[in-house]
C-alpha cells in the first residue's frame, strides 16, 4: 500500500504542492512505478549514503540520490512529487551512484521521473527544458545531437574567442577533414543516408516519441511532425 | 571483540593486484541469455570475425574484442565538435591496414538527448540501437562504438532487451516496418578497448617520445559505471582498481601517468547542463577535476576516452581564468594522443584546432614544431578557399610527418 500523508510522512508536515491533488501526485508515482525498469533500477536502501559521495549534482546543487532511493522505496507519494518538480533537472545523468551496495541507481529513477514529468505536460520540467528545443529539433531530424553550426558564440560565449574564430572558419574547416563521412558537412555531425532519417522518424512516431514532444513544445511538434510527414509520405 | 583495520592493512592489502572469479561476481551477466534468445529465435546475435583477442573485465569474464572488419558507430560530439577525435581513431586503422566502414547508414544512439531532456522513452531508445546494429549486420562488419555514452546507453538497453519481453516484441514490432531483424552483437565494444588491445602494435610504431609527458586520466563515468562489469580491467593496472583503458595506452607509450584524488568524479558535462546550464559544468570541471590536477599532478596533458568528457574539460577552462582559477590543461582522447605518437598530422589528422585549452605548449614538449605543420595546414585551407582543392583527404593525411624514429 502506497504511504500517505495520513499514515506516514516524516519531516515533511507540510505539503510544498498544494496546488496538486494527492491522488494526483499518486497517480504520477505510480505511473513511474509502472514502467518496466523500475524494478531493474531499486531494491531498497541502506541509508549509506555511497551514492550521494559520488553524486556531482549533490555537491553543487541542494539535491540527494539518498533521498530519491529512499522516497521510492518507502512510496512516499509527496516528497516523490516534491523530487519531480524540485530536483530531477539537477541530475548530471553521470550514474555514479550506481556504485550502491544494494544495486540501486537512482540516475536510472530519475530518467523515469524525467519522462513521466514530460508525459504529463509539469511545468517545471518545461521550464527547465527552455532554450534546448533548437537540440530536441536537431537530434530527432538529423539523428545527431550536436553539429558544426551550432558553435556560435551567441550559443557558446563562455568557450571563449575560440567560438567565434570557429565560426568564421566553419566552412573551410569542415572540408580539411578527412573522413568521407564528416568531410564538408556543417548542419550534422555526419552526413547521414535519406533511407536511414526516414527510418528514424518512423521510430520516434511508433515508439510513442513524438507523443512526448507534443507535451512539451506543441509548436516544435508540429514544425517536426511536418517536416517528418512529408519526407515519409515522398518515400 | 573485532580487531580494528588499521590504514595500513587496507593499503597493504590493495597492494597486491585483485583476482577477479566471474562465478562469483556480485552482478549478474547477461551473456548467456544472449545465446537463449538466439537458441529461440528471438534475436540475431552478431559476431565477429577475423582477428579476435580478449581481456577480462571487472568480475573476470573475459570479453572478445575485434581488432579488424569493424562498422564504425560514430560519435555526434567527437564528429560535430572534435573531428580529430573520429579521425584519429580511423587513421589509426589505416596505419595497419585494418579492414573498416564509416557508415553513413548511421544514427548517433540520441543517448545524449535522452539523458539531458528525458524526451523518449524505452522503446524508442531500445529501437534507434536495434536499428543501427541491424545497418551494421546488413554489411557484415561488426560495431564499434565511438561515443562512451553510446557505448554505456547500449549497454543498458540490451541489459533491458534481455530482460523485458515486452520491450523486445515492441522493437521488434517497430523493426518490421522497416524489414530489419532484432540483431544484438555478441559484445558492446568501446573503440578505447581497441585501442588498448592495440597498443603494442602502437608502440612498435612510436615515433614521438612522450616520456617528457605527465598526464592525468579521466575515465568516462558511462564507459565503466554503466553495466560496470562490461569494462576491462587489468591486475596490472592500478591492481585491477580502476578500468585499465586509457592508463594502459599512456603508460606503454612511455607518458608518467600521475594519480590525482578526484580520478572517480564525472567531468561536470551532465548532459543539459552542457547545453542550456553551463554554471554547474564549468564549476564542476575546473574545481573538482582540472584545478585539483594541476593541485596535485601539474599535468602536460589530461586523457579521456569520451565525447562528452574531452568537451568539457577543455571548453569550461576559458571562462575559469576570469575567476583566476588554476587552469591551462590541454585534453586529448587516447585516441589522438596514440596517433600523435605514432606521427599523425597535428592538424590534417588530430584537428588540434578544434581545441580551446593552448595545446602549443605540449606539443613543443613534444619537439614536435606545431608553427611548420599549422602552416602546411593553412596552405591546405588556402587552396579550398581557392576552390583548387575540394578538402582534405586520406591521401593528404595518411602519410606520417617526418620525425626521427625513436
Amino acid at each position: 500500500m502506497p504511504t500517505t500523508s495520513e499514515n506516514w510522512n516524516p519531516g515533511k508536515a507540510v505539503d510544498r504542492h498544494p496546488e496538486a491533488t494527492y491522488e494526483e501526485k499518486e497517480r504520477l508515482f505510480l505511473e513511474v512505478k509502472n514502467d518496466t525498469r523500475y524494478e531493474d533500477f531499486l531494491y531498497g536502501c541502506y541509508e549509506c549514503g555511497i551514492c550521494v559521495s559520488a553524486c556531482p549534482s549533490a555537491r553543487f546543487y541542494d539535491f540527494s540520490p539518498r533521498v530519491i532511493a529512499q522516497a521510492m522505496a518507502r512510496e512516499d507519494v509527496e516528497r516523490i512529487y516534491d523530487i519531480i518538480t524540485e530536483d530531477i533537472w539537477n541530475c548530471a545523468q553521470c550514474f555514479s551512484c550506481v556504485r550502491c551496495p544494494r544495486q540501486n541507481n537512482p540516475g536510472g529513477l530519475v530518467t523515469i521521473l524525467r519522462e513521466v514529468s514530460l508525459k504529463n505536460g509539469l511545468q517545471e520540467s518545461k521550464d527547465a527544458l527552455q532554450g534546448y528545443s533548437r537540440v530536441i529539433y536537431k537530434v530527432m531530424l538529423k539523428g545527431n545531437q550536436v553539429s558544426p553550426d551550432m558553435l556560435q558564440p551567441d550559443f557558446f560565449p563562455d568557450w571563449g574567442p575560440w567560438v567565434q574564430n570557429f565560426s568564421q572558419n566553419m566552412q573551410v574547416w569542415r572540408k580539411a577533414i578527412p573522413m568521407d563521412s564528416i568531410r564538408g558537412v556543417t548542419d550534422a555531425a555526419w552526413r547521414t543516408d535519406r533511407k536511414t532519417l526516414l527510418e528514424l522518424y518512423t521510430i520516434w512516431f511508433e515508439s510513442g516519441n513524438m507523443d512526448i514532444i507534443k507535451e512539451l513544445d506543441e509548436s516544435l511538434y508540429d514544425l517536426l511532425t511536418d517536416v517528418m510527414n512529408e519526407e515519409l509520405e515522398e518515400g | 571483540m573485532t580487531e580494528l583495520t588499521t590504514v595500513e592493512q587496507i593499503l597493504e592489502r590493495k597492494s597486491h593486484p585483485v583476482v577477479r572469479d566471474a562465478t562469483i561476481a556480485p552482478t549478474d551477466d547477461m551473456h548467456d541469455r544472449l545465446l537463449e534468445l538466439e537458441a529461440k529465435g528471438e534475436i540475431i546475435l552478431q559476431r565477429m570475425t577475423g582477428d579476435v583477442v580478449e581481456f577480462p573485465t571487472k568480475y573476470g569474464r573475459m570479453k572478445k574484442i575485434p581488432i579488424e572488419h569493424t562498422w564504425h558507430h560514430k560519435s555526434c560530439g567527437h564528429c560535430g565538435h572534435i573531428p580529430g577525435y573520429a579521425s584519429s581513431i580511423l587513421w589509426l586503422h589505416r596505419q595497419f591496414n585494418l579492414d573498416y566502414v564509416d557508415p553513413t547508414d548511421q544514427t548517433s544512439c540520441t543517448g545524449w538527448n535522452y539523458y539531458a531532456s528525458g524526451a523518449s522513452n524505452a522503446v524508442g531508445q531500445a529501437a534507434v540501437m536495434s536499428r543501427n546494429f541491424a545497418a551494421a549486420y546488413e554489411t557484415g562488419y561488426f560495431p564499434m562504438i565511438h561515443c562512451g555514452t553510446s557505448f554505456g546507453h547500449y549497454k543498458e538497453i540490451r541489459e533491458q532487451l534481455v530482460h523485458h519481453k515486452d520491450l523486445r516484441d515492441e522493437v521488434r514490432r517497430i523493426l518490421d516496418k522497416m524489414g530489419k531483424p532484432l540483431v544484438i552483437p555478441e559484445e558492446i565494444v568501446h573503440y578505447s578497448e581497441w585501442v588498448y588491445a592495440m597498443r603494442d602494435r602502437f608502440k612498435e610504431r612510436q615515433l614521438v617520445d612522450m616520456s617528457a609527458i605527465t598526464a592525468t586520466v579521466h575515465p568516462a563515468c558511462h564507459y565503466y559505471k554503466i553495466v560496470a562489469e562490461d569494462a576491462i580491467y587489468d591486475p596490472e593496472i592500478y591492481g585491477g582498481q580502476r578500468t585499465a583503458v586509457v592508463t594502459a595506452l599512456l603508460e606503454k607509450l612511455g607518458v608518467n601517468v600521475a594519480d590525482y584524488s578526484t580520478w572517480f568524479d564525472c567531468c561536470g558535462f551532465g548532459f543539459r547542463h552542457v547545453l542550456v546550464q553551463r554554471d554547474f559544468t564549468r564549476s564542476y570541471a575546473v574545481l573538482r577535476k582540472i584545478e585539483t590536477m594541476i593541485n596535485e599532478a601539474n599535468p602536460d596533458l589530461t586523457v579521456t576516452h569520451d565525447t562528452g568528457c574531452v568537451t568539457t574539460l577543455d571548453k569550461s577552462q576559458f571562462a575559469a581564468k576570469a575567476h583566476d582559477r588554476k587552469v591551462g590543461v590541454p585534453v586529448l582522447s587516447d585516441a589522438q594522443v596514440a596517433a600523435l605518437a605514432m606521427g599523425a598530422h597535428p592538424f590534417r589528422v588530430v584537428q588540434f584546432h578544434w581545441h580551446s585549452t593552448d595545446w602549443r605548449p605540449f606539443l613543443e614538449k613534444l619537439n614536435i614544431p606545431w608553427q611548420k605543420y599549422w602552416d602546411e595546414f593553412q596552405g591546405d585551407l588556402d587552396q579550398i578557399r581557392a576552390g583548387t582543392k575540394s578538402g582534405i583527404t586520406w591521401q593528404d593525411a595518411d602519410t606520417p610527418i617526418k620525425l626521427q624514429s625513436i
